[in-house]
């Protein structure tokens, strides 16, 4: 990888590092902490997220990436900590709101609403419908308008996600993949500014996966600030404009892609030494072993290849 | 051998019983078919509202408008009562407060130091004396047979009838809307919905209040044509209503009101029937143990509803929610 994926206008003010201040930030996080009985779970001193960029959240399993998430959408309450999206402050703001305000969120277990039909749950994603006040439900002609349309700009992202043939079926028929482009798809019909993934390729087949990628990209040139958090490091280096790395709670690295997926502190502690490594084939499995120190191993392993070798010929 | 039973069962049509439960069943419908509330005090409001009918109307004197008004009012008050605890938190909570609700209000109205108004254990009669005053019926007899209903009887039954249709036609309005939409989502996950912009736990409140309010007119139409009695009120017409839904679908508007219809009409006729057999020694039971076998028919039917149909007799299997 090389410098040539760094933009020639730069994203953030100053050197890269935890917490460094960007040129044009969406979303301001300050102090946010929550901990769980003793254990702190996040404590974030200072992150801001890029606007109309597309930034990836990533670090090893318990890093408290989902539960920073949960904490930014509301759906979890901090013990202390202010953040703010576009200069509008959203702490303690309840997760309904946080949506209305444009803040769109999907979950790493995939919640479409299999009970009810791939179209209506396009439908429960528009925002500003009179019909679902209690009153204007009772009179159909108060809300026929704003169905029509909205059901108008639900085909139109179906078509896009490839799921138009499927509009009418219960979303339980879909599967697992096309769940994820439904849940994300629907998260569209508000017309967020923000759209947070959590784990947008968690479960998603290789066919799949690309498409997934193409979708993301097309919320980015469309004007809409992506963040997402994700394991598969192929989606974080083909797309992400940023990276945020997270360690035990706290923010340890961020950077550009290609700069933060070289240093070597982030690969040893976040990645695994081996995160490049092929595990299926014998040469990658004595790779480790060398590493680990194993000479039992190690010599088994170099037998073996060396067997495979004289076979081959 | 007697068979007047026969006409009698299809008599239950216009039991004030069979419209009071298709109403109170429809409420319950929306409650836990179409928004997942698991209410099991659905008996709680049906003895809110009841009340509020009887005391206002008999004892206040009250004009028959003034009396219903009092009834939906006192409905939503026990909505908004049990609702504000208990709506934020998981589904569990409601049931566990909502069952122990019902059960105070049973035995609160039962208190001797309040029974001047409550009339104690006895409970209230005399609740139609507005509204048989309206009644424009010819005072003779009406039916056939062994069927027969007074002027007053009927108007109930008409009246009744009516008010289950118009409230059944509000629901399925209510179902296709916007509105509809989000409560069938918050049926299946609240999450999802909220993570859209929707105010959760307001969209429950409003629908523990609609059906909380159907389950108080249920009520209005019981008493009307019979009294008010506290023990009615108990746990096991809460579990008659869940048996309804079921049976009818519980994701449907119109099957509550069959399902109504069916069990009243299916207590009857296996109640004529268990007492010709038991008349006439051809099963072993003695008349004192012929009760309670209706009711344990009626528990395993409701077992059988939810392993083998949980769709009930009109739902969409695809629709129906709980997985057994």
């Amino acid at each position: 990888m090389s410098d040539a994926t760094i933009p020639a206008t730069q994203l953030q003010v100053g050197e890269p590092g935890p917490g460094v201040p960007k040129v044009d930030p969406i979303l301001i996080a300050d102090g946010v902490r929550r901990s769980f009985g003793g254990m702190t779970a996040v404590d974030v001193a200072h992150v801001e997220i890029p606007r109309g960029k597309i930034t990836a959240l990533i670090g090893p399993n318990g890093a408290g990436k989902t539960t920073f998430f949960n904490l930014l959408t509301g759906f979890d309450r901090p013990d202390s900590g202010t953040w703010s999206l576009d200069g509008e402050s959203l702490s303690h703001v309840p997760a309904y709101r946080v949506a209305r305000k444009g803040m769109v969120r999907t979950f790493q277990l995939t919640k479409a609403l299999s009970l009810l039909s791939v179209m209506e749950n396009m439908r429960l994603g528009a925002t500003g419908q009179g019909g679902e006040r209690f009153g204007a439900a009772l009179f159909t002609p108060l809300w026929r308008k704003r169905e029509a349309d909205i059901t108008a700009q639900a085909e139109e992202l179906l078509a896009r996600f490839k799921l138009d043939a499927k509009k009418d079926d219960y979303a339980a028929s879909l599967s697992g993949g096309q769940r994820k482009l439904l849940e994300m798809a629907r998260a569209l019909m508000s017309k967020p500014r923000l759209v947070m993934l959590d784990e947008p390729m968690a479960g998603v087949n290789p066919a799949l996966t690309q498409s997934l990628l193409g979708h993301v990209l097309d919320l980015k040139n469309d004007g809409t600030t992506v963040l997402f958090v994700e394991h598969d490091m192929h989606m974080v280096q083909t797309i992400a404009d940023w990276v945020i790395v997270m360690a035990e709670g706290k923010i340890v690295a961020e950077g550009y892609p290609s700069v933060v997926m070289q240093d070597q502190a982030v690969i040893d502690a976040y990645l695994g030494a081996h995160h490049d490594t092929d595990l299926g084939s014998l040469t990658g499995q004595l790779e480790v072993a060398k590493d680990l120190g194993d000479s039992f191993l190690v010599e088994e392993l170099t037998d073996e290849i060396g067997e495979e070798n004289t076979d081959a010929k | 051998m007697d068979f007047s039973f026969v006409p009698l069962a299809f008599g239950q049509l216009l039991s004030p019983l069979t419209i009071g439960y298709a109403l109170a069943a429809l409420g319950l419908a929306v409650h836990f078919g179409f928004t997942g509330l698991l209410n099991f005090g659905q008996a709680g409001f049906m003895a809110v509202g009841g009340y509020a009918f009887a005391i206002t109307t008999t004892e206040f004197g009250w004009p028959l408008w003034a009396s219903i008004l009092a009834t939906v009012l006192g409905s939503v008050l026990f909505a908004l009562l049990l609702g504000i605890p208990t709506l934020r938190l998981r589904a569990d909570y409601l049931s566990i407060v909502t069952i122990a609700a019902a059960e105070i209000v049973r035995y609160t109205v039962k208190t001797p130091a309040i029974s001047s108004f409550t009339g104690g254990s006895d409970g209230i009669n005399g609740s139609s004396i507005t509204f048989d005053k309206l009644d424009p019926l010819p005072d003779i007899t009406y039916g056939f047979g062994v069927l027969r209903f007074t002027n007053d009887d009927l108007w109930i039954a008409i009246v009744g009838w009516i008010v289950v249709i118009l409230a059944a036609f509000l629901v399925r309005q209510l179902m296709r809307s916007p509105w509809g939409r989000i409560v069938k989502g918050i049926r299946e996950d609240e999450d999802a919905v909220r993570s859209l912009g929707k105010n959760v736990t307001w969209y429950k409140m409003q629908s523990l209040i609609l059906g909380g309010v159907l389950g108080g007119l249920a009520t209005v139409i019981v008493i009307i044509p019979t009294s008010l009695q506290p023990d009615n009120y108990g746990t096991q017409t809460t579990f008659f209503l869940y048996t309804i839904v079921l049976l009818g679908g519980a994701t449907t508007v119109f099957g509550p009101i069959i399902g109504s219809i069916i069990f009243w009409f299916v207590l009857s006729i296996t109640d004529g029937l268990l007492t010709l057999l038991v008349a006439n020694h051809l099963i072993p039971l003695t008349s004192i143990q012929q009760g309670p076998i209706r009711f344990i028919l009626v528990g395993i039917a409701l077992m059988l509803l939810v392993i083998f149909r949980p769709q009930g007799i009109f739902g969409n299997k695809r629709e129906a929610h709980f997985s057994v």
